[in-house]
Formats: C-alpha cells, structure tokens, sequence
C-alpha cells in the first residue's frame, strides 16, 4: 500500500472569512513601525556598546546602586501587595458584606489614576509633615525621600496586579473539593493550606512576577516621592532620564538594556510558571 | 441506618467551606484598611489638597493659559492615539481571532509587549529613532522635521504604551465568539464588510468601549513616556501630567493638585463606567469571566 499523503503544512487554514491578508498586513505593518522597529534602535545602540560597555555602566556605582534600589525595593513591594493581595481577593471572592462591590472598584485604581497623580498624592501624604508621614515620623520612621517611599509607591502600583492574577482562580475552585475535605475529617486551616492553596500558587507567582515588574519600570508615581538622592533613592529610571537629558545616549541604553533583560527574564519565568501549572493543574 | 443520619449535627452546608465568623470579619476589616490607607487616601489627598485654599484658588489654576495649553495638548493626543488603536486592535482581533495561521503566539506575543517596558524606556526608544542623534534624526533635521521635543513624539509614544489595549480584550472574545456567525453571514450573501458591521461589530460592542474607557484613560494619563519625548516646552508640549509635575516642582501645590484633581476625575469617571459594564454586560466584555 502506498504510505499516506503527509498534508502539506501550510501558513494558514483555509476558511470562508474574508479579510485575513488586510488585517494581517495591517497588523504587522502597525507592529513594526510603532512596536519592532522603535526597539530594534534601542537592540542596535546596545549591541554598539558590546557586553564590556554594557558591563562598565552596569558596575558604575551609581548606576549599580540604582539597579540595587529598583529591583530590590521592588522585589519587597511585589512581595507585600502579593500578601495583601491574595487577602483582598479571597475577601472579595469568599465573602459578602456591604461595599463589596465599590472596594472591587478600587482596586483597580491604580490602573486607572495617573501616575504623576499617584505620585504627589503619595508625596504629600507621606511627606514629614503630611498625614501619614507625620504619624510614622513620631515612630522614628522617615517614609518620604527614603526607599520606604519608593517602596509605598511600588505597593500601590502592583497591588491590582496581585489581586487580579488570583481572583479568578478563586473564583474557580471547585467548592465540593473542600467539602471532600472538611467530610473526610480536615480541619478548615487544613484545608486551606493543604487543599485550597497549592492550586493557586502559580497565580500568586504569576501575581508576584507582573508586580515586581511594573515596580522595577515605574518612574511617575515613585520620582516624587522618593527624593531622588544618589546612591540612597534613585532608580534605575530616572537614572536613564538624567542620562539622556545630559544626551549620554550609550548610558541610557546600556541602563535599559539591562532592565529589559532582567524583565525578559522576569517574563519568562511566568512563563514557565504558566507552563508548570498547564501541566500539574491543568490551568493557568 | 436513618438513626445514624439524625444523630449526625444538622450543619449549614455552607459552614464547612467558609472560615469562622470572627476571622471573616477579620479579614474584611483587614483588607478594607490595607485599601483605604493605600488605594483611597492618596486620592482623597488629590482633592482635599486641590481645594486647601478654597474655590477661587482651585479655579485659578485654570484661568491660565499653559493650563489651557496643556488641556488642549492631552485631547489632541488622546484624540490621535485612540483610534489609532481602535482600529489597530479591531484589525488585529481579526486577523488573529478568525484565522488560524503559524506564528500566531508569536503575534500576540509582540503585540503584548509594550506592557512589559518600563514607560521610560518606550520614551527612549523613539528618541533613539528620532532624537538629533538618533537613527533619521540628521535626516528629519536635514528636512526640518521635528518629531522629538514635538507633538508627533508624544503622539508616538503615547500610542506606544497604549498600544496592546484594544487588542488583547477583543483577542479571546472574538476567539469565543468563533466564526459560525459571519459564515452564516457571508452564505447569506453578505460581504465581508458588511458581516463586520452588522455581525461582529454588535458582539463585540461593550467589550470594545470597555477597552477604549482603559486605552483612553492611560493615554491622557501616561506620564513617563511622554516626559521622556516632550521636552517641558510649557505653552507647547507640556501634557496635563506633565504641567502636573512642573507646578508641584514649582511648589504651586494648590495648582498642582487643582490640574490633578481633574485628571483623578477622569479615573474615577472611568473606574465607574468600568464597573458598571463590568456588572451589566460582565459576559460581552470578557472571555469566560477572566479579567486580565
């Protein structure tokens, strides 16, 4: 017998529906010029410094020390609106009290408020003589131009997406599994811990990755706040902002470089995360 | 057998897969405080700030003509930078959602990343094509073209960070949505356009103005991208964000909350409009109920 034809692989499925080469075309013309080419500048500048010229910038002290602010303060922030999160969101989705729907609202306020707006309000309320400020002050702590300030900010930007990359898996769980649970004798800390968590961790992960990476990029919401003292306050941002308004146009680049790296990085990991749930849950 | 079951405690079958009275109320205050000492002071402060000195200090932040300026730049960009991805988000729905073709992951991929740059960087990246020393910069000089320090620079980046909006709602809706609609359409004998207009386009309504309310807040709101290209030439590219930070750095505070308090109105005009698509067409907006 002969072997089966093997199907030619083709670009795309045949289909009825008209259009597809003009808003094909139409999209990858858009991509290019507004997205890809814009980007490919900053790729050809950066590979014009080489690694020895990125890795210079990168060891200058104060960028380093900007780069240590950005992502460390960062890492902390997403840490805390990725706790508070995933309290805000159980709350929402669990349980009914009056209001619900305005503070489900307001979460997404940071989305939604600009973030220079975002950013005097912070400063004024945090500033030694401001509301909050005044308060912390009395306990020693200096929250404005200091990185508690860059860290508050950073927590108002990522907490929406802590709470949004969770909610709708809470919203999912299947409440007989814990029915199963609480029959079969568990208790409902047990069973939380040992049944209704480790499905959402991926989430929670994937909550932290986005987090961290809008803190690490933020620049409107945090340059008010945070003082912008070298080596104490400044991030990685404002620093390519300093550099290109002193037109060192190899510094701001090498600086963005590395942060799209790191956030390349970042984004991957979510990925894989993503992956790892696909195929131990069944869902992302 | 049944003097078994009777012996059993009758418990609320909701009881067993809830937390106890206390602790729920617990956690509502908690999360309630975390969100109000967070989210609602900061723009509580907007306002009681912006009104520290009264109405005519308020309004005088407005009798002036780079605030007028500033206004006027912010729709003129807003007014551009929109559509632009309407039509882009609508065309690459399409594309992707009714076809199946190689690369598609790829695609969305790519359209998606302008998300994950940091705003300052999208800034960069045009001044590197466009800047005096950038790519056509001696070029657009040469021609006395002027993008950076310009409008067209703001316009640009402002369509930049906006850009995956419109796309990635309509993405997975029209996705579900399928194509059986405008097959039947187009045996019927209607034209591709008109199967569009007549049978995507209504399907697709909230979940459209639902990404635009979002597309168009972030683009009058953009700060980091914009500061970047624009050059803080007051009177001339100075967006409200923008005007925003040069009055607070001035230490005009009470103008400087006065320009952001009209800005925190827009978001929470837009927060309610959300919310209430959210709630009454929560299945037109959305695939399958997932929000982001």
């Amino acid at each position: 017998m002969a072997p089966p034809l093997r199907p030619r692989r083709r670009f795309r499925q045949p289909s009825v529906i008209p259009g597809f080469g003009l808003t094909l075309g139409y999209t990858l013309t858009c991509l290019s010029l507004i997205v890809l080419l814009p980007l490919a500048a900053l790729v050809v500048r950066a590979s014009g410094l080489g690694l020895s010229g990125i890795w210079d910038v990168a060891t200058d002290p104060r960028v380093a020390s900007a780069l240590r602010v950005s992502f460390g303060v960062s890492a902390l922030a997403a840490l805390t609106a990725s706790l508070f999160g995933f309290l805000v969101a159980w709350v929402l989705t669990r349980y009914q009290f009056p209001g619900r729907k305005i503070v489900d609202a307001v979460v997404d306020l940071p989305f939604a408020l600009p973030t220079a707006v975002a950013g005097i309000a912070l400063a004024s309320l945090y500033a030694p003589n401001g509301l909050v400020g005044a308060q912390l002050a009395k306990l020693g702590i200096e929250a404005a131009y200091t990185p508690v300030g860059i860290y508050i900010a950073m927590v108002f930007i990522g907490l929406p997406f802590a709470v949004r990359t969770v909610q709708p898996l809470i919203v999912e769980i299947d409440k007989e599994i814990e029915e199963a649970s609480a029959t079969l004798g568990a208790g409902r800390l047990h069973t939380l811990t040992r049944v209704v968590l480790p499905p959402l961790i991926p989430a929670v992960l994937t909550g932290f990755a986005l987090a961290f990476a809008r803190g690490v990029g933020e620049y409107g919401s945090i340059i008010f706040i945070a003082g912008n003292l070298p080596y104490v306050s400044e991030i990685a941002p404002l620093l390519i902002v300093i550099k290109l308004s002193e037109f060192d146009y190899g510094g701001a680049c090498a600086i963005a470089t590395i942060m799209l790296g790191i956030s390349f990085v970042t984004l991957l990991a979510i990925n894989l995360i993503q992956a790892w749930s696909r195929r131990r849950f069944g869902y992302v | 057998m049944s003097e078994i079951a009777t012996e059993l405690p009758r418990q609320q079958p909701a009881s067993v897969i809830t937390e106890g009275g206390l602790v729920r109320g617990l956690l509502i205050a908690v999360a309630i405080v975390f969100l109000a000492l967070f989210l609602v002071l900061p723009l509580v402060t907007v306002f009681v700030q912006a009104f520290a000195k009264g109405w005519g200090a308020y309004l005088a932040a407005f009798h002036e003509a780079d605030a007028h300026a500033a206004i006027r730049l912010t729709l003129i960009t807003a007014a551009i930078a929109v559509p632009f991805n309407l039509v882009f988000g609508i065309m690459a729905s399409w594309a992707i959602a009714k076809f199946e073709f190689t690369g598609k992951n790829l695609l969305v991929t790519l359209i998606d990343l302008p998300f994950s740059v940091s705003p300052v960087v999208s800034g960069l990246i045009y001044v590197l094509v466009f800047g005096s020393q950038g790519l056509i910069g001696p070029w657009l000089l040469e021609h006395d073209i002027q993008i950076i320090f310009a409008i067209p620079g703001i316009v640009l980046a402002t369509i930049f960070v906006t850009f995956p909006f419109v796309a990635r709602q309509l993405i997975p809706l029209m996705q579900e949505q399928g194509t059986a609609e405008e097959e039947a359409a187009l045996t019927l004998g209607a034209s591709g356009w008109h199967a569009f207009r007549t049978v995507t386009l209504p399907n697709i309504r909230w979940g459209l103005l639902y990404s635009v309310l979002l597309c168009n807040a972030r683009a009058m709101g953009e700060f980091g991208a914009v500061s970047v290209v624009s050059g803080h030439i007051r009177g001339l590219t100075n967006t409200l964000p923008l005007h925003v930070e040069i009055l607070y750095n001035e230490y005009n505070f009470v103008a400087s909350f006065a320009v952001a308090s009209l800005l925190a109105g827009l978001a929470l005009v837009t927060l309610g409009l959300k919310s209430l698509l959210e709630w009454r067409y929560a299945g037109d907006i959305a695939a399958s109920g997932r929000r982001h």
